[in-house]
């Protein structure tokens, strides 16, 4: 099932309703404008959000924020890049969503070969399993997660110096494999599915181990999944608020999604300067999504599409 | 065993001629093969389902947390009487949950239906159209939060000063702060998201559809309306019922957004959420840990409702095909 | 990427070896940058003591640094590392903080909010401390420091009375006079709103719900006096007694005369209407005048003691809370922290706190209060003239009692003062959950 080859098949194949068509040319426009009108509304919140940003605090506590700008400035993203030391916390979230990523890929790619490739009885059970642990609110587990990562002792290289998994990059990016493994996993044994077997039968009667087949023909071919994996993934882990949250202490060693929570604490009435933190906040991910948006489609669509 | 084996071989199956049979494997092919797949399952068993269990058995406990595991003391079910007959908190949570379910199931979700469906058609900048609508997506809860907080702040923001209430003694709307409105001020919010997201789902499913089903139905004579109910929804029943499990889902795991916006001391009135009574339990400064479990039950057991029948329905199909 | 023919058994080629080092890497890195980007922890190092503190507006934040560098220049080799966070945060997750790895020494409060992590056993008792500093501070000050197994866990640094603020140039311009008993303050709040002030100016948003318990405390001490306040904030009184029931009747008088929007701001961004004159009073504490920046608005902040409300208890009970520091159970560095806990228990400490955050008062005897303003000294008089102090409601009772039920009560009261009774129920039943005895 490879939804993302046949979406230009699909396009292209469509013969054009040219001889059936009514003169829809009003009902044409009028879609173009209600469509319109929808982008448009969608993005106030943003262009309002850039908006205020761009203000300083002088200017809005003056005019009030629905007012022209007097002058337009980068100042609060200076300020919340400086004041909030927002580069720490960017590094944070680097930290705990480049591993978290290729782990969670990796694992998810075995088990989707072991289930994809062989027939063995607990394949159907395996996936049920990734499928609906993945559905779950996470407020369900955190009590007792939270109470597990108290007690498992770390070295202090591993967490950050408390010890415990407990405030450790560590246990968190192993909370973000555990949960986010059941989506790709189905995803991928999906995909692989549809690899003939031709080409590990070959490989087999060559004589080349399981872990050759996994290696070396699975995984080149399940290239432009990962592509929209990963990029589903790094929006994800990296957007993630709870764990942030909940598994850190406090402070220094949030990734910045959680961490901009305490900027609002500390400023709550300055909009422009959380306005801009927010932003920039969602800065990295805005830019994955428009450079690789459709990997991102085909990520969802692969999930979605089941074949 | 036998169905489970057939369904597993037909889920391996798929596009190869002839019969299969396992193949004899190595014993390091055995240890490998072992190791791929035990080390993930593990990971995922010891950090989602251990835990899932921990929560029912600490949910007939009371304990503060504080101390070792000697300090669990073992009520039965008072924490349950307690939720049901006694606190405040938990029946509201329960309705804005259900409220919100509602919600999302009549406005943002058919909404976003209709939206794929417009977009579906070929016309001119649907990429326009697509980027922009889908963008609040890919932007976290939480800076969803931020955003709509100073859209919705009473002084100063956008909604207040278009309406004019922003004149306190005169005019004035808390959108956030009175809790009659709250709760549907962050709803409007998290719909921005949820259509999106919606939109695009359908809209790839709307793609990956046989388009000559359609044009059937439109050379018979059928109008927009009953191609639509009558063809193409009915065929597109996997992703329907994706939508439905999204849909259901999202709304029981709403959590970022509203604690962002109730601000993190405790719940907000009108805002309370089983998501954040849950997390207040462990998040304050004396924790309930066996009411909070308690909490996380009820949750859980909510929630296994759509997981399972989708689960189940899923795989079944799995098996038949 | 070509697809094998069958047949044909694939080379191991470059992009397969980069995956593997990918995520050999992926793993790899983590202690890698763990170790390198963390920032937050001293190790066992014998020359650092941490200190966590949750001052984290300008003022404190500025003076606990004077006082940690003061420590340094006279410790000998010693430095204290602060930690910051966010106030209303340090306070919400304290609980995760004492079981996981606080601070060595860190601030808190006095009050059963400190007497219930000691009795936890989260902290560490200092009665070696107070062996040395016990002759700075008078009996009722050591009586608050300790919790109720009788040793010594808390070091006091300062404190403060909540009372009413306004300022005097804006009462002597409009005419208004200081108002003695309650009905004399309701009247007040009608003439100013007349004039078109703000009578009340209160501002309990942004999770600072506990601005709300200010004003519940002193209705309380005045209707039903000093004893049955705290005894009610201990769990041993009826929150459905008829007795609380005429407390929020006098509230409800008030309520009309809030500033609009109250629920949705913080007192640091509400208390910009006292600077402003646009707000009248502001039942807060002392604290408000970090919000007077210029000297001359600060000379002009003064402050009244809530009006009486029963004649039985007048305004002799004062809610005057007091702040300070307290020793983790496991410090990593114990000898460091209880070198550090002396500094802080002595004058010179309070004398460079106060110097550059002067809404506090020394608790300290033997501390310079001969630069006070004339605020502080009417507060230091307005203290001892008091014949009980009261920590404040969220320190004299169960922290989460407090947050999660009445905090959430009281706000939802604001908004429907005629739900009282039903709250107040409500508060009763669920006391149970969290007062075990």
């Amino acid at each position: 099932m490879t939804a993302v080859a046949e979406v230009p098949a699909t396009a292209a194949s469509r013969p054009a309703p040219a001889p059936r068509r009514k003169p829809i040319r009003p009902a044409r426009v009028v879609l173009h404008v209600f469509l319109t009108a929808t982008a448009l509304v969608w993005l106030v919140p943003f262009v309002w959000a850039v908006y205020t940003s761009l203000r300083t605090f002088a200017d809005t506590s003056q005019h009030g924020y629905f007012s022209l700008a007097t002058a337009l400035t980068f100042e609060n993203y200076q300020n919340a890049w400086e004041q909030a030391g927002l580069p720490h916390y960017f590094l944070n979230s680097v930290i705990i969503t480049v591993p978290a990523v290729l782990v969670t890929l990796l694992f998810s790619a075995s088990v989707a070969f072991f289930v994809s490739r062989f027939n063995f009885k607990v394949n159907l059970l395996l996936l049920m399993l990734f499928t609906a642990g993945n559905l779950l609110p996470p407020q369900v587990i955190i009590t007792p997660l939270f109470r597990m990562y108290l007690l498992i002792p770390l070295p202090d290289w591993l967490s950050n110096g408390s010890g415990l998994m407990y405030n450790s990059f560590l246990g968190v990016i192993l909370i973000h494999v555990a949960f986010q493994s059941g989506f790709c996993t189905f995803v991928l044994s999906n995909y692989m599915k549809t690899i003939p077997h031709e080409l590990t039968e070959a490989a087999l009667v060559d004589g080349a181990s399981v872990f050759r087949q996994f290696w070396q023909i699975i995984l080149p071919l399940c290239r432009p999944a990962f592509a929209a994996l990963a990029t589903l993934l790094t929006i994800w882990i990296y957007n993630d608020f709870f764990w942030g949250l909940v598994l850190f202490q406090t402070g220094a060693n949030r990734p910045i999604t959680s961490a901009i929570a305490s900027l609002q604490g500390q400023y709550f009435s300055n909009q422009n300067l959380i306005a801009a933190g927010a932003l920039l906040t969602a800065i990295p991910t805005l830019a994955i999504y428009l450079a690789l948006q459709r990997q991102f489609v085909s990520g969802l669509t692969l999930g979605a599409n089941k074949g | 065993m036998t169905v489970i084996t057939d369904a597993a071989e037909n889920v391996a199956g798929a596009g190869v001629s002839g019969s299969r049979r396992v193949r004899r494997l190595t014993g390091r092919d055995k240890i490998v093969l072992g190791l791929m797949v035990g080390i993930p399952t593990l990971l995922h068993v010891a950090l989602v389902w251990v835990p899932t269990l921990v929560s029912v058995l600490l949910s007939f406990s009371s304990w503060d947390g504080i101390g070792g595991l000697a300090t669990i003391k073992f009520v039965g079910v008072q924490n349950y009487v307690t939720m049901f007959t006694v606190s405040p908190t938990f029946w509201p949570a329960v309705q804005h949950n259900v409220i919100w379910l509602v919600f999302f199931v009549l406005l943002p979700t058919p909404f976003g239906v209709f939206l794929a469906y417009q977009l579906d058609k070929s016309i001119r900048f649907t990429r326009f159209y697509q980027t922009a609508i889908f963008l609040p997506v890919v932007i976290s809860a939480a800076v969803t939060g931020f955003i709509w907080q100073t859209i919705y702040d009473p002084d100063n923001g956008l909604v207040n000063s278009i309406l004019g209430t922003n004149k306190p003694g005169v005019a004035y709307i808390e959108w956030l702060g009175d809790s009659h409105l709250n709760l549907w001020a962050v709803l409007i919010a998290a719909s921005w998201k949820q259509a999106a997201y919606i939109m695009i789902l359908y809209l790839a499913g709307l793609k990956g559809a046989d388009p000559s089903l359609r044009e059937a139905a439109a050379l018979d004579g059928a109008s927009e309306w009953q191609t639509f109910t009558r063809v193409t929804f009915p065929a597109l029943k996997p992703i329907n019922i994706i939508i439905l499990v999204v849909t259901i889902i999202e709304s029981l795991r709403a959590f970022d957004l509203v604690y962002v916006v109730a601000g993190s001391n405790g719940t907000k009135p009108g805002l309370e959420l089983l998501s954040i009574l849950i997390a207040n339990n462990i998040l304050g400064e004396s924790s309930l840990v066996g009411y909070g479990s308690a909490l996380a039950v009820i949750l859980l057991v909510i929630s296994l409702v759509p997981i399972l029948s989708y689960v189940f329905q899923t795989f079944r199909k799995e098996q038949q095909s | 990427m070509a697809r094998p023919r069958p047949g044909q058994l694939p080379t191991l080629d470059r992009r397969s070896v980069l995956k593997v080092l990918l995520a050999g890497a992926g793993l790899a890195a983590v202690p890698g940058l763990a170790a390198c980007g963390s920032g937050g922890s001293a190790a066992s190092d014998p020359n650092t003591v941490t200190f966590g503190s949750n001052g984290s507006d300008a003022k404190p934040k500025q003076a606990y640094q004077a006082v940690l560098d003061a420590f340094a220049k006279q410790s000998g080799g010693l430095t204290a590392k602060p930690n910051v966070q966010d106030h209303n945060a340090f306070q919400q997750n304290i609980n995760s903080y004492l079981q996981g790895t606080p601070d060595d020494v860190f601030t808190w409060f006095a009050g059963y909010r400190m007497q219930f992590f000691a009795n936890k056993g989260l902290l560490h008792p200092i009665d070696d401390v107070w062996d040395k500093i016990g002759g700075n501070f008078p009996q009722a000050v050591k009586d608050l420091s300790k919790s109720t197994d009788g040793h010594y866990y808390f070091v006091p640094i300062y404190n403060y009375p909540w009372g009413v603020f306004y300022r005097k140039s804006l009462f002597a311009e409009k005419g208004y006079e200081v108002p003695k008993t309650f009905d004399d303050l309701i009247n007040l709040a009608k003439k100013m709103q007349g004039d078109g002030l703000s009578p009340f100016v209160q501002g309990f948003g942004g999770g600072e719900s506990w601005m709300l318990l200010g004003t519940f405390d002193y209705l309380n001490m005045r209707t039903n006096g000093y004893q049955f306040h705290i005894d009610l904030m201990h769990g041993k009184e009826s929150w459905a007694d008829p007795k609380i029931k005429s407390v929020m009747d006098s509230w409800k008088r008030m309520l009309p005369y809030y500033t609009p929007g109250a629920s949705s701001k913080k007192w640091e961004d509400a208390s910009a209407a006292l600077v402003n004159k646009t707000g009248g009073m502001m039942v807060i504490g002392m604290f408000v005048g970090q919000s007077f920046t210029s000297q001359a608005d600060q000379d002009d902040l003064d402050f009244f003691a809530f009006p009486e409300i029963n004649s039985q208890y007048g305004t002799t009970a004062v809610e005057a809370p007091m702040d300070g520091f307290l020793l983790s159970k496991n410090p990593k560095n114990l000898d460091g922290s209880k070198k550090l806990l002396e500094f802080l228990g002595g004058a010179a400490a309070e004398d460079t706190y106060l110097s550059i955050d002067s809404s506090n008062l020394a608790v300290n005897d033997k501390a310079d209060t001969s630069k006070y303003g004339a605020l502080q000294k009417k507060a230091v008089q307005f203290i001892a003239d008091a014949k009980d102090l009261s920590q404040f409601g969220d320190r004299d009772s169960d922290p989460g009692f407090i947050q999660n039920v009445v905090e959430p009560a009281f706000a939802q009261f604001v908004q429907s003062p005629n739900t009282s009774d039903s709250l107040l129920t409500q508060i009763q039943s669920q006391k149970s959950q969290y007062f075990q005895s």
